[in-house]
C-alpha cells in the first residue's frame, strides 16, 4: 500500500481517536458537566413543611395555616427591559419602579441561575391577578410557603412570631434558606425545632425557558416534607379572650395559673397586638406602629415587666417570719405610726388582722426581728447575716428567680442581698434602718405579674408550687421532661391558714378592700396592692384564687397607673374566675365598668370616689 | 447482460451497509431531536423528520439510479457537472434567499436547494478527472491548475459568505497530496496551525516588560522566537553534514522567517481584521477572558450536553440538555450533542468508529482502483467527509472554534444528505467498474 495512503489514514484515525478521548473526559473524567447539566434542566424545589399548629388545652385551633406567595425572579430567564418594560413589570408586581429596578439587579447581582425574591407576603386576591398574567413576565414565578394564621388573634406575646430568617440564623443552622421563617420570639422560637418539621425534596425538569416540563419521570431522590409537630398550649382560650377583652384600654398583664398543675391558663399584656397583622405584607407598616408606639405593645409586661410588690408583699413576709419562728399568728404589734405610716382605724393587729388592714408598722416590726435575728456582735452584722437568710427564704417562693423557663427576656426580678447593700453603703455600714421598706414590698424590691401570680397558686396550695409552663403537650409526646416539677417554699401548710384566713376577709369583709372582688357562691380569697409611680397614678394590683378549699385558678393582674388595688385589679380578677369557674359572668354592672374604662393616661384624675386605701 | 451482472456482484455491499446504517441512525436521532422528550411523536411534512425522510427517500432512489449508470457517463460529464455547480453557486449569489446574514439558498415552497452542498461533487469529479488525465500532480503548473479547480467553488461559495463549507474544501488537500503533492503542505499545514496557536495564546493579554512597562504578549512570543530559533538554527548547523550544510541552514532560515511573518500577519489579522464576536468565538475555544459572558453560551451548553451523557446516556428522546432546547442549533451543527446525551459515550464512540470506519472504507476503495479518475474520487469524498467530522465534532467537543457545517447523515438538511448520497452512490458504481478498463 501506497505509504501516502497510510498517512491519511492514521490522520483519521488520530483525530477519531483524539475525540473518543475527549469525549470521554467530558462525559466521564470531568463530573463537573453531568452536574451542570442537573444543574441547567432541575429545579430542586424544597418542599416547605407544615408547621406544627398551636391549640389551647381543651384542642381549640389558636394558631393555622395559610399559604402565603412571594414573586421570585430567575435572572437567567429575565428578558432584556427597557424602561418601558420595566415600568409594566412593577405595575405588574404592584411595586414602585424603584423597587423593582433595585429588587432585580440585586438578583442579578446574587445569581444568574438561582432565584431570588422581589416581594414578599403576596396576598390571596393580589396573587391570583398575578398569577393569570404571569406568562407576558418570563423570568418571574411564584412560590408558596406556609405562613401563620392566628385565629383568634390573641395571646400574641406568649405565641411570638414567625418570621423571615435572618442571616444570622442561616449561618447557624443549615435548615434554614434564603426567605425562610423561624420562630422569632415567644413559643415559636423557644419550640421552634419541634414546630419545624423536616424538609422535603422534589425536582422538576426544565427546559430552556423555565417551563416545567415531565414532571413524571421515573428515577428521582423525591422526598416527602414531615410536618412539624403541634403544640397543645396550657392555655384557656376562652380564659385567655376574656382577659384580653378586658384589658383593652388598659395597661397592665393577667396571669391566671391552675394551682395543682402549675399550667398557666392566661397570660395576657396590655397593650398587646393583633399576631395576625403580622403575618403577610401588612406586616412591614403595623409593625412600625408597634415599635413607635410609647406603650410598647411588643413589651410582654407579664413576664419581662417589673414593679415593686407592695402591700400583697407583707403576706410572704409573715409566711417566712411564722416559719422562721419569728413570730407567732397570735403575736401583736401596735400601729404606732411613727417611723412608717398606716391607714384605717387600727391599733394593735393580729398577723391575721394585719393582712387584713394591711398594717405597715405590724410588718416592720415584723421584718425588724427576722432581720436582727441574724447572729453578730453588732447591729450591721446582725442585719446582713439575717437579710441573707431572709433571701433565701423569700427566693423559695419563686422571688428573683426565673420562673418563665425558656421563654425568651424572662425576667427574675430582684430581691437585694446583703451584697447588695454592701455595694451601695458598704460593708457593715447599714442595718436594719436602712433597709426597712422592703418589709412593706417598697424599696428595692422587684417581682414581676407571672411571680405574683405564682405566689397566688402558692398560697392556694398552701406551701408549695409548680413550675408556671406554657404546654401542655408537645405532638404525641406529651408534656416535654422538667416541666410541673413540684417545688416547695419551705413554709409549712399551718401557718398559710391565718394568711389565707385574711385573704378571705380582704374580699368577703365589708370593709375589706377587695370587695369588688366578691363572687357569690364562690369563696374567693385575694390581696390587693396599690403601688406608687409618682407622679404618675398608682398601679392597681390584686393577687387571688378561688375556691378557698379547692383552689382551680390563681393569678394576679396589674393594671398600671389606674389606681388603688380594689379598684381595677380585684374586679378584673374576678370576672376572671367568675368566668373560669362557672363559665358566665353574672355581675353585668361590673363587667360593662371594666370594659367601658379607659385607663390609658396615666395622669388622669380619678373620676370616682376614693375609697379608703388599703 | 453478462456485464451488468459483473456489476451487480462487484458492487460494494460493506459501504452500502455502513451508510443505510449511517443514514438510519442519523434519521433516528432527528426525530429525537426534533420532538424533545415530551408527548408522542408527531409525523407528517411538516416536521423536519418527516422533510428528511422524504429527502432520505428521494435520496435513496437517485441513488439508485444512479448505480445503473455507467461510470463513463461520470467521467465524460465531469466538466458539465462542474460546470453546472459553478452556475448554480454564481446564481444563489443573485436570486438565493437570505437566511441568517448568508445568500445560500434556493427556495422551493417549503423546501430550500444549497448549491454549496452539490459543488463538492462538481469539484471531486473535475478534479478526480483532471488529475487522472495528467497522471499526477507532479509539477507546480498542475497543483496549481488543480487549487484552481477547487478554488473556484470554495471563492464562490465564500461570497455567500459560508467560511465553513470553504473549510470543508480543505480536504481536497487529502486527494491532492494522494496525488503527488508535496507532504511538506501537510508539515506546513501543522507548522501553521501550531504557530497560529501560540499567537492567539501570547497575543491574547499584556505584559509587564522592562524599560517599556505594559504592552502586548505577543512581543515576548516573537523575541522569544528569534532568540530559541536562531539557537536551533545554530545546533542544526553543526549537526547537519558539511556538503549539506548551506542548503539546510538557508531553508531554515527562510522556514523561521515565514512562519515570524504569518504569526505577525495572523496577529495583526486578529487585531485589526476579525469582528468582535469573531474573535470572541476564537478566545472562548482557548478558555480565554471574554468580556462577553455569553459569548461561549453555544459551545458551553453544548458541552454540557455531552457530559450529561455519561457512559450510557440518557436514552433517545429523553435528553433534557439537548430535547429541552438548552443548546443551539441542535437539529443542524449541533446535532451530535443529541446523538451523545442520548447514547452516551458508548454510543458516541460508536458513532465515530463507524463514521470513521466509513471514511477508512472510502479510502480502502480509492486504493482499489485502477482508474486514476475513480481513486481521485474517493480520495476527494473521503477527505470531505473527513473535514466535515473534524469540524463539525471538533466544534461541538469544543476543540475547534465554532464554525456552522452540518455532520453528514447526522444534521438535518435535504442538501447535504442528497449530495452526499449522490457521491456515494458515483463512488459505489465506479467501484463496481474497477475491473472494466474505464481508461
Amino acid at each position: 500500500m501506497d505509504t501516502r495512503f497510510r498517512t491519511v489514514v492514521l490522520l483519521v484515525l488520530f483525530f477519531t481517536a483524539a475525540f473518543i478521548l475527549r469525549l470521554f473526559s467530558l462525559q466521564i473524567w470531568q463530573p463537573e458537566w453531568k452536574e451542570k447539566a442537573v444543574t441547567l434542566t432541575s429545579d430542586r424545589q424544597s418542599i416547605p413543611p407544615s408547621r406544627g399548629l398551636f391549640f389551647d388545652r381543651h384542642g381549640q385551633l389558636l394558631v393555622g395555616s395559610r399559604a402565603a406567595h412571594d414573586l421570585m425572579v430567575l435572572p437567567r430567564m429575565l428578558a432584556e427591559m427597557d424602561s418601558t418594560a420595566l415600568s409594566g413589570a412593577a405595575q405588574w408586581a404592584g411595586m414602585a419602579v424603584e423597587d423593582m429596578e433595585a429588587a432585580l439587579n440585586k438578583a442579578k447581582r446574587y445569581s444568574r441561575y438561582k432565584k431570588s425574591t422581589v416581594r414578599r407576603g403576596i396576598g390571596m386576591a393580589e396573587h391570583a391577578r398575578m398569577a393569570s398574567t404571569i406568562q407576558s413576565f418570563p423570568g418571574f414565578s411564584f412560590r408558596s410557603r406556609p405562613a401563620r394564621n392566628h385565629i383568634h388573634g390573641i395571646a400574641g406575646h406568649l405565641i411570638g412570631e414567625y418570621a423571615e430568617a435572618s442571616r444570622e440564623d442561616l449561618s447557624e443552622d443549615a435548615f434554614y434558606r434564603m426567605g425562610d421563617h423561624i420562630g422569632r420570639s415567644g413559643l415559636e422560637r423557644v419550640y421552634e425545632l419541634e414546630l419545624r418539621g423536616v424538609k422535603g425534596r422534589t425536582s422538576v425538569l426544565v427546559d430552556a425557558r423555565n417551563r416545567i416540563r415531565n414532571t413524571n419521570q421515573t428515577e428521582s431522590d423525591d422526598k416527602p416534607a414531615e410536618s412539624g409537630q403541634n403544640l397543645f398550649l396550657t392555655l384557656d382560650l376562652t380564659l385567655q379572650q376574656f382577659a384580653e377583652q378586658l384589658m383593652q384600654n388598659k395597661k397592665g398583664s393577667v396571669v391566671a395559673i391552675e394551682p395543682r398543675s402549675g399550667e398557666v391558663l392566661a397570660m395576657v399584656s396590655a397593650p398587646g397586638f393583633d399576631p395576625d397583622m403580622l403575618v403577610g405584607s401588612q406586616r412591614g407598616p403595623y409593625y412600625k406602629t408597634l415599635v413607635s408606639d410609647p406603650d410598647k405593645p411588643l413589651f410582654n409586661r407579664a413576664v419581662k415587666a417589673t414593679y415593686r410588690p407592695g402591700s400583697i408583699w407583707k403576706m410572704v413576709q409573715g409566711l417566712v417570719a411564722l416559719q422562721g419562728g419569728h413570730i407567732r399568728p397570735t403575736t401583736r404589734f401596735s400601729c404606732d405610726r411613727n417611723i412608717i405610716g398606716c391607714h384605717g382605724p387600727h391599733t394593735r393587729d393580729d398577723l391575721r388582722n394585719a393582712v387584713i388592714h394591711s398594717c405597715n408598722p405590724y410588718f416592720y416590726k415584723v421584718m425588724q426581728r427576722v432581720v436582727n435575728a441574724g447572729e453578730g456582735n453588732t447591729k450591721f452584722e446582725r442585719a446582713a447575716l439575717g437579710l441573707d437568710d431572709w433571701r433565701e427564704r423569700v427566693m423559695a417562693f419563686g422571688f428573683g428567680t426565673n420562673l418563665g423557663g425558656r421563654l425568651p427576656g424572662t425576667s427574675k426580678g430582684s430581691v437585694p442581698d446583703s451584697e447588695y447593700y454592701d455595694g451601695i453603703y458598704g460593708r457593715r455600714r447599714w442595718d436594719f434602718g436602712t433597709v426597712y421598706s422592703i418589709a412593706i414590698g417598697e424599696g428595692e424590691l422587684l417581682t414581676t405579674p407571672l411571680q405574683m401570680a405564682n405566689l397566688a397558686a402558692i398560697l392556694a396550695n398552701r406551701g408549695w408550687y409548680r413550675m408556671p409552663h406554657f404546654i401542655h403537650a408537645v405532638g404525641l409526646e406529651g408534656k416535654p421532661l422538667g416541666l410541673g416539677g413540684r417545688v416547695d417554699t419551705g413554709v409549712d401548710s399551718i401557718y398559710f391558714e391565718p394568711v389565707i384566713d385574711a385573704m378571705r376577709q380582704v374580699v368577703e369583709d365589708p370593709t375589706g378592700t377587695a370587695r369588688r372582688a366578691r363572687l357569690d357562691g364562690i369563696a374567693v380569697c385575694g390581696k390587693t396592692g396599690t403601688v406608687q409611680d409618682e407622679p404618675r397614678k398608682d398601679h392597681s394590683v390584686f393577687i387571688a384564687f378561688a375556691p378557698q378549699d379547692d383552689p382551680q385558678i390563681a393569678l394576679s393582674v396589674y393594671v398600671e397607673n389606674s389606681g388603688f388595688g380594689g379598684q381595677w385589679a380585684a374586679p378584673i380578677a374576678a370576672l376572671l374566675m367568675e368566668q373560669y369557674l362557672t363559665g358566665t359572668v353574672s355581675n353585668e354592672r361590673r363587667l360593662n365598668r371594666i370594659l367601658e374604662a379607659d385607663l390609658m393616661d396615666p395622669y388622669e384624675p380619678e373620676p370616682e370616689n376614693p375609697a379608703p386605701q388599703p | 447482460m453478462t456485464r451488468n451482472s459483473d456489476i451487480r456482484r462487484n458492487i460494494d455491499g460493506l459501504t452500502i451497509v455502513l451508510f443505510l446504517v449511517l443514514a438510519g441512525l442519523g434519521w433516528v436521532n432527528l426525530v429525537s431531536a426534533a420532538t424533545g422528550p415530551d408527548g408522542a411523536v408527531e409525523w407528517g411534512l411538516g416536521t423536519l423528520h418527516g422533510k428528511q425522510g422524504l429527502w432520505l427517500m428521494v435520496s435513496l432512489v437517485l441513488g439508485f439510479l444512479i448505480l445503473q449508470v455507467e461510470g463513463t457517463f461520470f467521467i465524460r460529464t465531469a466538466w458539465l457537472n462542474y460546470g453546472m455547480q459553478l452556475l448554480l453557486c454564481s446564481l444563489v449569489l443573485v436570486i438565493g434567499k437570505k437566511v441568517g446574514g448568508a445568500r445560500s439558498w434556493f427556495g422551493f415552497g417549503g423546501f430550500g436547494i444549497q448549491p454549496s452542498e452539490f459543488a463538492k461533487m462538481g469539484a471531486s469529479l473535475a478534479l478526480a478527472w483532471y488529475c487522472s488525465k495528467e497522471g499526477g500532480l507532479n509539477n507546480f503548473g498542475q497543483r496549481f491548475r488543480a487549487a484552481v479547480i477547487v478554488g473556484i467553488p470554495a471563492g464562490l461559495i465564500l461570497l455567500q459568505p459560508d467560511a465553513g463549507t470553504v473549510l470543508v474544501f480543505l480536504g481536497f488537500v487529502f486527494a491532492m497530496y494522494r496525488e503527488g503533492l508535496s507532504g511538506a503542505v501537510l508539515i506546513v499545514g501543522f507548522a501553521a496551525v501550531v504557530m497560529a496557536v501560540l499567537t492567539i495564546l501570547s497575543g491574547a493579554g499584556d505584559l509587564s516588560y522592562p524599560f517599556v512597562g505594559e504592552a502586548n504578549g505577543i512581543y515576548r512570543f516573537w523575541i522569544l522566537f528569534v532568540v530559541l530559533g536562531a539557537g536551533a538554527i545554530a545546533l542544526l548547523r553543526n549537526a547537519t553534514l558539511p556538503r549539506y550544510r548551506a542548503r539546510i541552514t538557508t531553508q531554515a532560515i527562510i522556514s523561521a522567517i515565514a512562519a515570524l511573518m504569518f504569526s505577525v500577519v495572523m496577529h495583526l489579522a486578529l487585531e485589526e481584521v476579525l469582528r468582535p464576536h469573531q474573535r470572541e468565538r476564537i478566545q472562548v475555544l482557548f478558555g480565554l477572558e471574554v468580556d462577553n459572558p455569553d459569548a461561549d453560551y453555544n459551545i458551553r451548553h453544548a458541552k454540557t450536553a455531552i457530559g450529561s451523557g455519561g457512559w450510557t446516556g440518557m436514552g433517545w428522546r429523553n435528553g433534557p440538555m439537548t430535547g429541552y432546547g438548552f443548546v443551539p442549533e441542535q437539529e443542524t451543527d449541533f446535532i451530535f450533542c443529541t446523538w451523545s446525551e442520548e447514547w452516551g459515550l458508548v454510543g458516541s464512540t460508536l458513532f465515530l468508529i463507524l463514521f470513521a470506519s466509513f471514511i477508512l472504507r472510502i479510502l480502502f476503495l480509492a486504493e482499489r482502483q485502477r482508474s486514476a479518475f475513480s481513486r481521485v474520487y474517493a480520495y476527494s469524498l473521503g477527505g470531505i467527509l473527513f473535514m466535515h467530522m473534524l469540524i463539525n465534532v471538533g466544534m461541538v467537543l469544543g476543540l475547534a472554534p465554532v464554525i456552522g457545517i452540518p455532520l453528514p447523515f447526522m444534521s438535518y438538511g435535504g442538501s447535504s444528505f442528497m449530495a452526499f448520497a449522490l457521491m456515494i452512490a458515483i463512488l459505489v458504481r465506479l467501484d463496481a467498474e474497477r475491473f472494466s478498463v474505464l481508461r
